[in-house]
């Protein structure tokens, strides 16, 4: 256990009182289904996600109907640090797969939690991490319905690994997909990136670095209504995790068989982030981002939809970086900054990792 | 970024570009000694944009790519033994030793650490009294001092578990012996402007007018590498054989002297295998005898080792400048910075890996 | 190995007694050895390659080089000839 598991001055909101137990660390009693894992549910999940499905604690949660076709998505996380600027794992767990459903379009509902415990984890982190799932499900709008929780014996897992698969209902008649792209749409990035990425990096190279960076973990929902509501030419929507803006770009290049061209002058980066690019050597289009999103539109809808999008305090800094193009089908290709295109490939593995 | 975003202005490369085009008469061969130099050359894609009479040719300043497959086995038999942090430069980790590289090594459960300083190293070596710290010290000039005062520093704290696995590097030496070669067809040199920050520019003088060469010293921004090669056009067009230095707002003509100072105190200059060349005289550093205690080396027996390059791999070859990345087979293919045959292709300094990493798209 | 980048000083202090500083990159902050650059001082900019400055970067050679290729078009037209300061002028048979 590092230091990155205390609780970190820059967390921000208040912090609720530590639930009282008999321990300071996490037992294999925990999650072996006795009295200690229900101390555990009672005292420290259940007053942070409280609700009526969650309350009847029966193995499962029983949901109503829902109002049309479902997105289902799922997601584990086991970034390190824990804790970074910005957000936490407990943030990434949320808006990740609140993120992930939403990328259909759906309105995100209801969320599981898995958790899998290393013995001798602090109750303090693993309370600071549940208070951050907490405020990012309210933020979010979801309901967290189900739930497990595993511990391992020392040195089994890393401190915590957190899964969460979440359920949302897409709008009656909406089919995006990288499938429907066509030459001429535009490539619209919603804001700056490799934020979460460099800053989970320039985290873990602790006290040499200080980077005022901090990541981007958000929940986009929102700001996809705003954006399905100006205009019914969204061909697709993806948020660019692992791998970065290179991978999502090259996903499309692929299920769509078309050509894209961007030009990357026009991707936004924080200075900052730049900075730190340079210095670790990394491509900022292969890093991860955990609150942005990627759009493909129709050429006539674009300058509605960046409108609409800079409206949003998700989208402020939107912006068209590219286009679909006849030439190159499944190629994606980057113009630099001497005009020159050259070809962007699917990042390789390893380059940042555990980075969510 | 300041001093670094200025020299990737757009317009003024034009600027400069166009002047190149005016100056070029005849046809010239030049070569970029520094990988550094072929990685932004290659990223920004000025190549495509030089006269067709000027030919430019990748050297051999690729500290990662020139480290003998020795030096590589060695390094992951002295990782994989117990008790041992073996810390490397991350571009080191995918580096196709006989058999198997440090990535691999570590996935088997050997501790292998990225740093991005030797100062880490030595940091790691305080932190962990009961292991043996081991660092990986590959280079060139620019490295050998930062790599003098980890020991220096070990050896002021009387650490006894911190040593270094030396590789280092020198490049006027390379360059003599490129221009020895029969094959060699070079004309003018741009050399490396960090290495010439630390060593000053005496020794290229002395090379340019024995072999009668001009060389520019250049930074390694693409507007910094078009400005040298420029100078270096003059200079050839004119018939003239000097040493001009373009990258003046770093490289001062008696280069760092307390950093010269450190690296003489630590290290001594020894004939040195480049993988690929051969071995080349006086063109590499040693620990010397009074700091002995922290070589690597010398403290970690592992024995003869045999090594046995992939037969496909011409890395060697690349590294003369007497092959393009994209003249070989496997480029690509067989060969990927994922699943590489030579350490041309994994390091960030290696051209094919510019050549897989910036592939233009026609 | 041969990358270097250009950072600000905004601190200096000892470490294990060695001359240490925080160098700012735009907002990032890293620690870098100066025991090789002893004479810099807060305000400058140095290089720093693996944890370590290894020059500090000349503003005024720096400046000049702008101000050649900023008056660059002028001067040509004027002279007809390329002038660098310190450069050969262009000789040509």
């Amino acid at each position: 256990m590092s230091d990155n598991d205390q609780v970190p001055s820059w967390s921000g909101a208040p912090v609720c009182p530590l639930p009282l137990t008999n321990h300071e660390t996490v037992q294999l009693a925990h999650g072996s289904g006795g009295r200690m894992s229900a101390e555990l549910v009672a005292k420290f999940f259940q007053p942070r996600f409280s609700n009526p499905y969650l309350d009847r604690l029966e193995d499962q949660a029983v949901l109503p109907r829902p109002a049309g076709r479902l997105a289902f998505s799922t997601d584990t996380f086991v970034v390190d640090p824990l804790f970074f600027p910005g957000g936490s794992i407990g943030d990434l767990a949320v808006n990740g797969t609140v993120n992930d459903v939403c990328m259909s379009g759906a309105t995100p509902l209801y969320l599981s939690v898995g958790f899998v415990l290393e013995e001798g984890l602090p109750l303090a982190t693993l309370h600071r991490i549940l208070l951050d799932m907490e405020k990012a499900a309210g933020q979010a709008g979801v309901t967290v319905v189900t739930g497990d929780t595993k511990v391992v014996p020392r040195g089994s897992c890393d401190k915590i690994f957190i899964n969460t698969s979440g359920i949302g209902v897409i709008p009656e008649g909406l089919a995006l997909s990288a499938a429907s792209l066509e030459v001429g749409d535009q490539i619209i990035i919603s804001g700056t990136v490799a934020d979460h990425g460099m800053a989970v990096m320039t985290c873990r190279q602790g006290l040499s670095f200080h980077a005022g960076i901090t990541s981007d973990t958000a929940p986009l929902s929102s700001l996809i209504s705003e954006m399905l509501r100006a205009t019914g030419a969204i061909r697709t929507l993806r948020d660019p995790t692992r791998g970065g803006l290179a991978a999502t770009l090259n996903e499309f290049a692929g299920t769509s068989g078309k050509g894209l061209e961007v030009v990357r002058e026009l991707i936004p980066l924080r200075p900052e982030v730049a900075a730190a690019c340079e210095i670790l050597g990394i491509d900022p289009l292969n890093v991860a981002n955990e609150g942005k999103l990627v759009a493909v539109v129709a050429a006539d809808a674009a300058a509605g939809l960046l409108a609409a999008m800079r409206h949003h305090p998700l989208g402020r800094e939107a912006v068209v970086i590219g286009e679909v193009v006849a030439s190159h089908p499944g190629l994606v290709a980057v113009k630099n900054a001497m005009g020159i295109l050259q070809i962007l490939e699917m990042p390789l593995g390893e380059q940042l990792p555990r980075i969510c | 970024m300041k001093y670094l975003s200025e020299y990737r202005d757009p317009q003024v490369a034009r600027q400069i570009l166009a002047e190149i085009h005016r100056l070029t008469t005849r046809p010239w061969v030049v070569m970029e000694v520094c990988g550094g130099q072929t990685h932004a050359i290659v990223r920004s894609g000025i190549d495509q944009l030089l006269p067709k009479e000027i030919t430019l040719v990748h050297g051999p300043g690729c500290p990662v790519c020139v480290t003998p497959l020795e030096t590589i086995d060695q390094a992951i038999a002295i990782a994989a033994s117990p008790g041992v942090i073996f810390c490397s430069f991350g571009d080191m980790l995918r580096v196709p030793g006989s058999s198997r590289d440090l990535l691999t090594a570590r996935s088997a459960g050997a501790d292998v650490r990225i740093v991005y300083s030797p100062l880490e190293a030595l940091q790691l070596a305080r932190e962990n009294p009961a292991s043996q710290v081991v660092f990986l010290a590959i280079g060139f000039e620019t490295t050998a001092p930062g790599n003098a005062m980890a020991i220096i520093q070990a050896e002021r704290e009387g650490l006894e578990n911190f040593s270094e696995l030396v590789c280092q590097v020198l490049v006027p030496p390379a360059l003599r012996a490129l221009l020895a070669s029969p094959a060699n067809l070079v004309q003018g040199y741009l050399a490396a402007g960090h290495v010439c920050t630390i060593t000053g520019l005496d020794e290229y003088w002395e090379i340019a007018r024995s072999q009668r060469v001009p060389i520019v010293a250049t930074g390694l921004e693409a507007n910094d590498i078009l400005e040298g090669l420029l100078m270096l056009i003059e200079l050839l067009e004119a018939g003239r054989c000097e040493v001009l230095n373009q990258y003046s707002r770093s490289v001062r003509p008696g280069g760092n002297l307390p950093a010269r100072a450190a690296v003489n105190k630590v290290f001594e200059v020894v004939d040195q295998k480049w993988r690929g060349i051969g071995e080349l005289p006086g063109s590499g550093l040693k620990i010397r005898q009074e700091y002995q205690n922290f070589d690597a080396a010398q403290r970690f027996a592992v024995g003869k080792i045999k090594v046995a390059e992939p037969v496909e791999c011409i890395s060697g070859l690349i590294l003369q400048g007497l092959k393009r990345p994209d003249a070989c087979g496997a480029f690509g293919s067989r060969c990927t910075p994922e699943k590489p045959l030579g350490a041309t292709m994994v390091s960030s300094e290696g051209a094919c890996a510019a050549y897989y990493l910036y592939k233009p798209l026609n | 190995m041969c990358l270097a980048i250009p950072g600000k000083l905004v601190e200096i202090f000892a470490e294990g007694g060695l001359k240490m500083g925080r160098l700012d990159y735009d907002g990032t902050i890293n620690k870098v050895c100066l025991e090789y650059v002893p004479e810099i001082v807060i305000g400058q900019y140095a290089l720093v390659h693996a944890g370590f400055a290894i020059t500090i970067l000349d503003e005024e050679e720096a400046a000049h080089s702008f101000d050649a290729w900023r008056e660059f078009n002028n001067i040509r037209e004027k002279e007809g000839a390329i002038t660098f300061d310190n450069r050969p002028g262009k000789v040509r048979d």
